[in-house]
């Protein structure tokens, strides 16, 4: 009985990417292995040979022993597990991003927040001073922004943590599958990554850390994952994610940027504002701010027309609340009118385009 | 056509979404997100953190889409402060009327024209006419559910674009089994009533914590001044009252009723109900805010008016006075408080209605 928008234009891949066909076929094998990877048995045995296929190919990727990897739900629990796993239960201090995930910030709520300038770059000088000011100390910051794709100096900030004895933790769920990886820069980070975001299925993440070690569990459960994370693996969505992952580096992301910059030039004409102009930034994404018109009805008028975009960060009930990434990079109230449009993996050049022509509409009628 | 509903995830404006929807009408279903809901949600009073999605189901439901809007800090300065202030000014505010005026009525429509729907419906109990000289508002069928009072402030602007389809209904029954037909959950969802932001304890308690400086007892007096009581709080009283006077009725051998709230000296000023009338300062009342709902007569109007949500009609002459100000003159005195609504009345269709000012003293 639901009203059908079979013609919907999927924009909101940072949100969660539309399944790659060869994550599907790997969760469809998945879900016709009947053991429990912790089983003794010929079935169980099974089933742990492909996860632990998964975990080398995941481990692989970032050039680490297999056993680094330890697998979650998903990118907030990988988030949190490290957190709880070095932060301050460790007796570490936590510092974080300004811009970061809800996964981070609500895992640490007492974390010294890091502030960014208003290309919503970490600024590396008040992190530094942070460093010196003593006690041991956990990073934690983003690879590349969800809602502005803005990507972090990871070298810079990797060499500051080296320098000063702290540890790195770097959420990577938004860049993993979208930029190539410098894994000599991350030597010593544990990253985290999630499945849904790179085309997988939602419902597998991972945690992998720089070495391998044991780490104080958020689930002890049955003691999988070698103690780090009890409770079943979600074979079929780890295998999907692994597949995803795979596919993801062989993409060409180039068009994909080229449609980026051509809608950013539309909707500049149009009024709007592109929030990360001038930064290293996602190849898919493009936040921007229409002046005075508040986020939520330009998400409510795209949507009607049949887009898929998305605005700040929106809470369980679906309400629009101002961007907290945008408020960080001093947006003031324009942190309440900015829209995300982040392009999918299969996404076409007349998708974008349909969607610069409803831009424009949308800012012709709305722009006070 | 297509049109917004307000939906507060109650059984009235679920079933108004779900007509519209039946009847072929491309419905967009909005929530407003009034205030946090930290701590049980209480059913039963409006737009609790439940309600968001016992609208969001209907819509799922029915195959329309809803959005929650976010108005919480419009709310909180619009309503929730200025009920405070109001209280802090010795008045008895209507929180309603300033969310239906603001929040509802100004805001949504406004989002709701934004997004080129031709009307905005909402599931209140007032009936909207086509008459000769444009739109008029009307008491609804259900007069046990009338919420024109509630409503006087809305302007013909907004009656135009707005639409009541539960004004034509003849009970809540009637409603209950559509919603029951419609095979929407919330067939049975109790009744909202109260000042839905009051979630825990009383509105008296909420206003003294807003405003502390209001806290606390005082004296009850008469005209004189002679101390004959002590009360608990200012923000307790309402003019016209006689509960909550202790025994100063028996103590003065008459039924008394607060006259005045002196709220600078933390004073409830109290008079024998059987001393109203004498003199016509009774009979007087200034309305500000004053919205007409048809066109303004200068020589003045004579009509029923409202004091209160739930009172029969007065006789008065209503005459527009000064900026946007109306002067009442009610054939019969009656103690007016101030901060209430004052609606004029003719038969069953509203002429428009204004703010009760305090009295200059």
């Amino acid at each position: 009985m639901t009203q059908s928008f079979s013609s919907a234009i999927y924009l909101d891949a940072n949100a969660t990417e539309p399944l790659r066909p060869q994550a599907r076929e790997a969760v469809l094998r998945g879900l016709d292995q009947v053991g429990n990877p912790a089983s003794v048995h010929h079935d169980g045995r099974q089933a742990r040979a492909l996860l632990e296929g998964c975990r080398k190919q995941i481990a692989r990727f970032l050039q680490r022993d297999a056993d680094c990897c330890v697998f979650t739900s998903g990118g907030t629990e990988a988030d949190t597990l490290a957190v709880h796993a070095f932060g301050h239960a460790q007796g570490r201090r936590v510092l974080i991003g300004a811009t970061e995930h809800d996964a981070i910030r609500k895992a640490a709520p007492e974390a010294t927040i890091i502030p960014v300038d208003e290309h919503g770059l970490i600024r590396l000088e008040v992190l530094a001073q942070l460093l010196e000011e003593g006690g041991p100390a956990l990073v934690c910051v983003m690879a590349a922004n969800n809602e502005t794709g803005i990507c972090a100096p990871l070298d810079d900030i990797a060499a500051l943590c080296r320098e000063h004895g702290a540890l790195l933790h770097v959420d990577a769920v938004q860049s993993a599958a979208r930029l190539p990886f410098d894994v000599s820069v991350l030597a010593g980070a544990s990253i985290a990554l999630s499945g849904h975001k790179m085309g997988g299925p939602k419902g597998a993440g991972a945690l992998v850390l720089a070495e391998d070690a044991p780490l104080s569990p958020l689930l002890p459960g049955g003691g999988q994952e070698r103690g780090r994370r009890g409770g079943t693996p979600a074979l079929p969505a780890i295998m999907g994610m692994t597949a995803a992952l795979e596919a993801s580096q062989a993409q060409d992301w180039a068009p994909i940027a080229a449609w980026r910059d051509a809608l950013a030039e539309t909707v500049q004409q149009a009024g709007g504002l592109c929030v990360a102009a001038d930064v290293p930034c996602l190849p898919n994404t493009l936040s921007v701010v229409l002046p005075d018109v508040a986020a939520q009805t330009q998400l409510m008028m795209l949507d009607l027309e049949g887009f898929c975009v998305s605005a700040g960060s929106a809470c369980s009930s679906g309400k629009v609340a101002a961007s907290h990434v945008l408020q960080a990079m001093g947006l003031g109230e324009r942190a309440g009118q900015a829209l995300r449009i982040s392009l999918p993996w299969n996404v076409e050049e007349a998708h974008v385009q349909a969607f610069g022509e409803a831009y424009k509409k949308m800012a012709q009628r709305l722009k006070k | 056509m297509r049109i917004l509903v307000a939906m507060s995830g109650g059984v009235d404006s679920s079933v108004v979404a779900a007509l519209l929807k039946r009847q072929g009408h491309e419905v967009i279903g909005a929530t407003l997100q009034l205030y946090e809901h930290n701590g049980p949600a209480r059913p039963g009073a409006c737009c609790a953190g439940r309600d968001i999605m016992d609208a969001r189901t209907v819509a799922d439901r029915m195959g329309f889409p809803h959005y929650v809007i976010d108005a919480e800090s419009r709310f909180r300065e619009s309503v929730i402060d200025s009920f405070a202030d109001s209280y802090a000014r010795g008045e008895t505010p209507v929180p309603c009327v300033a969310c239906n005026q603001g929040v509802k009525f100004t805001d949504l429509l406004g989002l709701a024209r934004d997004l080129g729907c031709e009307a905005m419906a909402t599931g209140h109990y007032v009936r909207r006419l086509e008459g000769p000289d444009g739109v008029e508002m009307h008491r609804p069928v259900d007069r046990d559910r009338d919420q024109t009072w509630f409503l006087f402030a809305t302007t013909r602007e907004q009656l135009d674009y707005l639409r009541f389809p539960l004004g034509e209904m003849p009970d809540k029954d009637h409603v209950r089994a559509l919603a029951e037909e419609l095979g929407l959950d919330v067939a049975s969802k109790r009744d909202s009533q109260d000042i839905c932001f009051v979630t825990n304890g009383s509105y008296a308690s909420l206003v003294e914590k807003m405003r502390p400086e209001i806290e606390g007892p005082g004296d009850i007096v008469d005209a004189e001044g002679r101390v004959l009581g002590r009360h608990e709080g200012v923000a307790r009283y309402t003019v016209g009252q006689s509960r909550r006077l202790g025994d100063i009725h028996t103590q003065t051998g008459e039924r008394q009723v607060v006259t005045h709230i002196d709220v600078k000296n933390r004073r409830i000023v109290v008079g024998p109900r059987s001393q109203l009338g004498i003199g016509d300062e009774h009979c007087k009342i200034v309305l500000r805010d004053m919205n007409w709902l048809i066109d303004a007569p200068p020589e003045g109007v004579f009509c029923g008016v409202q004091l209160r949500a739930r009172e029969s009609l007065r006789l008065a002459r209503v005459k527009p006075v000064g900026q946007a100000q109306a002067e009442v003159l009610l054939d019969d005195p009656a103690l007016a408080a101030p901060g209430q609504a004052c609606v004029l009345y003719d038969g069953e269709r509203v002429l428009g209605g204004g703010f009760i000012l305090a009295k200059g003293r």
